[in-house]
């Protein structure tokens, strides 16, 4: 069937600039470009570009340029470009159409609509680079109060306190799981999250065993659906168990790794056979309420002798405050809360792009339902979905949030574009795909440099930030809205997010 | 048949915080000797120029020996003319009534209501609490926690500002010498401790409730300072039931205090560390048993960390305690002449009332000066 949908991109080519390297050849996956011997040029077939960018980054002679395709149907408010085309797809197709990473749509962006605050005159700033500004932030349960002995000097600590995860800096590494993500990519985060004094979070592919002793002391392993590469070990060797229950890209439904990225090494570290679909069940079948997942709580518990918090993920949907409360209540340390624009590697776009709220009002409503129930000490918030910059993290905190998860930021530090076509597992960037020719491009070196050199910017940022509200401790931002304000929100808005409009 | 749904919204806190800067001062006779309040006034008012006439206040112990027994409550009665107060005042007399025993009551005496601006009325009642149903399970200290929180909330136009035994508070808008000719605390009363403030609000639109001591039971607190992490202390304390009403960032110093050192009585060595904890490049290289104590102090008591310049005088039985925020932003030195203790802003303060010293120093930052009574006999007998 011929298809009626025309390409979603343009390629250019400066003939007089090329020198018919056949490098763009080599680096497009989606064979984009073709060498024609008999004419000695290069041929690129717009259909096949998924506007990644690599070729263009990686010509030596700067020939390229890709750009969306100046062709449209005629303009309809309605009716837009991307309605039209996803409709004929799927009369192509009679499929559910598939997509990538976060929700791109013009949902309104919190972020970018609430200001912070300085100090002047009546409160000194404080300069980071003379004096001590501290990140370093606990995640986990906290007592509500000490009991302490002290005789003759010795004080004594009589309270049993609850595991907690030391972090130095509020910015962890949000779950991507080994098979989704390519090894190298995986071994990356592991390896840039051990030299910060932070986490990654395995995701639910399970961690290759040969990562568990090095990693280990930074990993936060997660549990998922599927149940994928766990055992007593990969529930020990990590320094926190995450539940995840759900997912801001695609809240309710489940996963599937298709069979092709389930490589012999992946099969391994997932305890599945080689080339089968790993597919993830959209609810736990042995959580179908509140005490079931009470009950999964505990048994992680036991089998991690106590030592180490429990997160649950779950992603921000209407009622979601209420669940979370309840998962508190049922024993959970960490509470992670995926919004709106959270990314993934395959997700239906229909769930992606409506479902869920975005995370700047779930991290306000969770963190006042808890404080109004009085149990906020009793678990950690981590926001993640849609985290952008250091003063995205600095807002996330003093809505309420103990720590913040970086999934796409994270990617794109090491190389993503964000081209959406993670599901086909032909990353020309070598991020999300299992083929060995694809991720031999990302040097685990080099990207965990640029990762650790992003979150290094980031915290020195959120300390310059720190400073000029006069506050040199993070925990004193925590759940302070009064250091926020609202431009251009409506009256509902600034309700929900707790903050006065500026000037007011 | 017809339903009327309504989905409440929960409405988005719009409180005001009032910011100002301040001189303090605070004198204590270690022997229990009580004393008038002639000193601490010529005192405070040598440091004229810290503050700008927009609030003073004193707060005094051992000055109600003859109800040392009782719980001296401070009533403030606001609002525009005497109708106003006087019906603030009959609501909440019948509120007192129906909850406490109430021995003795009197309007406060004050000099020459001219002399101030807009006084409100001010009343003191001693009380003992009539604990009933639910509530006799308290003890006698919560219960009267949560009828002034009742007051101070639900009560309109009247505050408690003062609520221990045998101790009071006195403040109002104006200078501090003029606050304490106001009340006559130079002629009517003598105590063991005296302290006060000094207030430079940056907020014009000053009250008689926003002065300082802000107090609860027999703890009071004055203040030179600002709280940025005010937002975050804030919510911690609601959790507990404390209700911040008061409009000023320093409430949240006293019921800190009150939480910590009174319902969960921990030492004030271990509070300081809560309010104002060493950094980490230091709790890092202390021993593994300091290091264990002060890590986890900051983790689970994070959210009552004190961020901002401040310097506070806390007063209690038997007891001032002086410090500074972590890293010194604003003055405090302290002193010793035989039994008297001194703690003020300025030292040129304390050398007017007591030219010679035994000893002066200036705190580090997030140390406490702790003075004690030598005695606690003479102050109950």
């Amino acid at each position: 069937m011929k298809s009626f949908v025309f390409p979603e991109f343009q390629i250019t080519r400066d003939e007089e600039k090329c020198g018919q390297c056949r490098g763009c050849e080599r680096q497009c996956s989606f064979g984009t470009h073709t060498y024609d011997p008999a004419a000695d040029r290069l041929i690129s077939d717009d259909y096949k570009c998924a506007g990644c960018q690599r070729c263009v980054v990686f010509c030596p002679k700067n020939a390229i340029v890709v750009r969306p395709t100046p062709s449209f149907y005629r303009p309809n408010a309605s009716w837009s470009r991307e309605k039209l085309d996803d409709l004929k797809k799927q009369a192509e197709t009679g499929g559910v159409i598939l997509t990538g990473c976060g929700c791109d749509k013009p949902f309104r962006i919190y972020w970018d609509h609430i200001v912070l605050n300085a100090a002047q005159v009546t409160n000194p700033s404080i300069d980071p680079l003379r004096e001590p500004m501290e990140l370093r932030t606990f995640l986990g349960a906290k007592p509500d109060m000490m009991d302490i002995s002290a005789k003759d000097g010795d004080v004594e600590i009589k309270t049993k306190l609850s595991p907690n995860l030391v972090v130095q800096t509020p910015i962890l590494f949000s779950a991507m799981s080994y098979g989704a993500i390519s090894y190298n990519a995986f071994r990356s985060l592991a390896t840039a999250a051990c030299k910060l004094g932070t986490y990654f979070n395995t995701g639910e592919g399970g961690l290759p065993r040969e990562m568990r002793e090095e990693f280990g002391r930074c990993a936060i392993v997660q549990v998922a659906s599927g149940r994928f590469g766990i055992d007593a070990e990969y529930l020990n060797c990590g320094q926190a168990v995450e539940i995840k229950v759900g997912q801001g890209a695609k809240p309710g439904i489940g996963g599937h790794l298709p069979g092709e990225k389930v490589s012999l090494a992946v099969a391994e570290t997932r305890m599945i056979p080689a080339g089968t679909d790993a597919i993830s069940p959209a609810p736990h079948h042995d959580i179908y309420s509140i005490e079931d997942l009470s009950m999964l709580i505990y048994a992680l518990k036991e089998a991690t002798n106590y030592e180490k918090p429990i997160s649950v993920k779950i992603a921000a949907v209407h009622n979601f405050a209420a669940i979370a409360s309840g998962i508190v209540r049922a024993g959970a340390d960490i509470i992670a809360i995926d919004g709106l624009r959270g990314g993934t590697g395959a997700a239906p776009k229909v769930i992606r792009d409506n479902v869920g709220i975005p995370i700047e009002l779930a991290i306000s409503s969770l963190d006042r339902r808890l404080r109004n129930e009085g149990i906020r000490n009793r678990c950690s918030i981590i926001a993640a979905g849609g985290i952008r910059c250091s003063s995205d993290v600095i807002k996330a905190i003093a809505l309420g949030a103990d720590a913040v998860y970086i999934g796409s930021a994270a990617l794109i530090a090491m190389g993503c574009t964000l081209c959406q076509k993670c599901y086909t597992g032909k990353c020309n960037w070598g991020i999300c795909t299992q083929d060995p020719r694809l991720s031999g491009r990302l040097n685990v070196e080099i990207a965990s440099q640029r990762l650790s050199n992003l979150i290094f910017a980031w915290s020195h940022e959120i300390s310059e930030m720190l400073g000029g509200m006069g506050i040199n401790a993070l925990e004193s931002l925590r759940g302070n809205r009064d250091h926020l304000r609202g431009v251009g929100l409506y009256e509902w808005e600034l309700d929900v997010l707790g903050i006065k409009g500026a000037g007011e | 048949m017809e339903f009327k749904i309504i989905m409440p919204r929960i409405r988005r806190e719009l409180y005001n915080r009032e910011i100002c800067a301040c001189s303090i001062f605070g004198a204590m006779n270690q022997d229990g000797e009580r004393f008038t309040g002639a000193g601490v006034m010529l005192a405070i008012a040598n440091m004229r120029v810290r503050g700008n006439g927009l609030g003073g206040g004193f707060a005094a112990y051992g000055i109600y020996p003859d109800y040392k027994d009782y719980y001296a409550f401070h009533l403030m009665f606001t609002g525009k003319g005497p109708q106003a107060k006087r019906s603030a005042k009959k609501e909440l007399d019948a509120f007192l009534c129906r909850n406490f025993d109430v021995v003795y009551d009197e309007e406060i005496p004050h000099g020459d209501e001219t002399s101030v601006s807009d006084p409100p009325l001010v009343w003191r009642y001693f009380v003992l609490p009539k604990k009933q149903g639910e509530d006799s399970l308290l003890s006698d200290e919560d219960y009267i926690v949560g009828k002034i929180m009742w007051v101070n909330t639900r009560i309109e136009n009247a505050y408690v500002f003062s609520s221990g035994k045998n101790m009071g508070c006195f403040k109002g808008v104006g200078y501090p010498e003029e606050i304490g000719e106001y009340f006559m605390l130079d002629k009517l009363y003598k105590a063991y401790t005296w302290t006060v403030h000094g207030r430079f609000p940056t907020n014009t639109q000053a009250w008689w409730g926003g002065a300082h001591p802000f107090s609860l039971l027999d703890t009071t607190i004055v203040h030179n300072g600002e709280i940025s992490s005010y937002g975050t202390n804030r919510w911690y304390l609601e959790m507990y039931g404390y209700a911040c009403t008061l409009q000023t960032d320093t409430e949240v110093i006293a019921y800190a205090a009150d939480l910590l050192m009174r319902r969960q009585k921990l030492p004030i060595e271990i509070v300081a560390k809560i309010l104002a904890p060493p950094i980490w490049n230091a709790i890092d290289r202390m021993n593994e048993k300091e290091k264990k104590l002060l890590t986890t102090l900051r983790m689970v008591y994070a959210p009552l960390l004190m961020n901002g310049p401040f310097a506070v005088i806390i007063g209690q039985t038997g007891r001032m305690i002086g410090l500074t925020d972590r890293i010194r932003l604003r003055p405090i030195t302290a002193a010793t002449r035989g039994e008297m203790f001194y703690l003020s802003s300025e030292e040129a303060s304390i050398r007017l009332i007591s030219p010679q010293f035994d000893r002066v120093w200036t705190p580090n930052g997030g140390e406490p000066v702790v003075c004690e009574l030598n005695s606690m006999r003479k102050v109950l007998q």
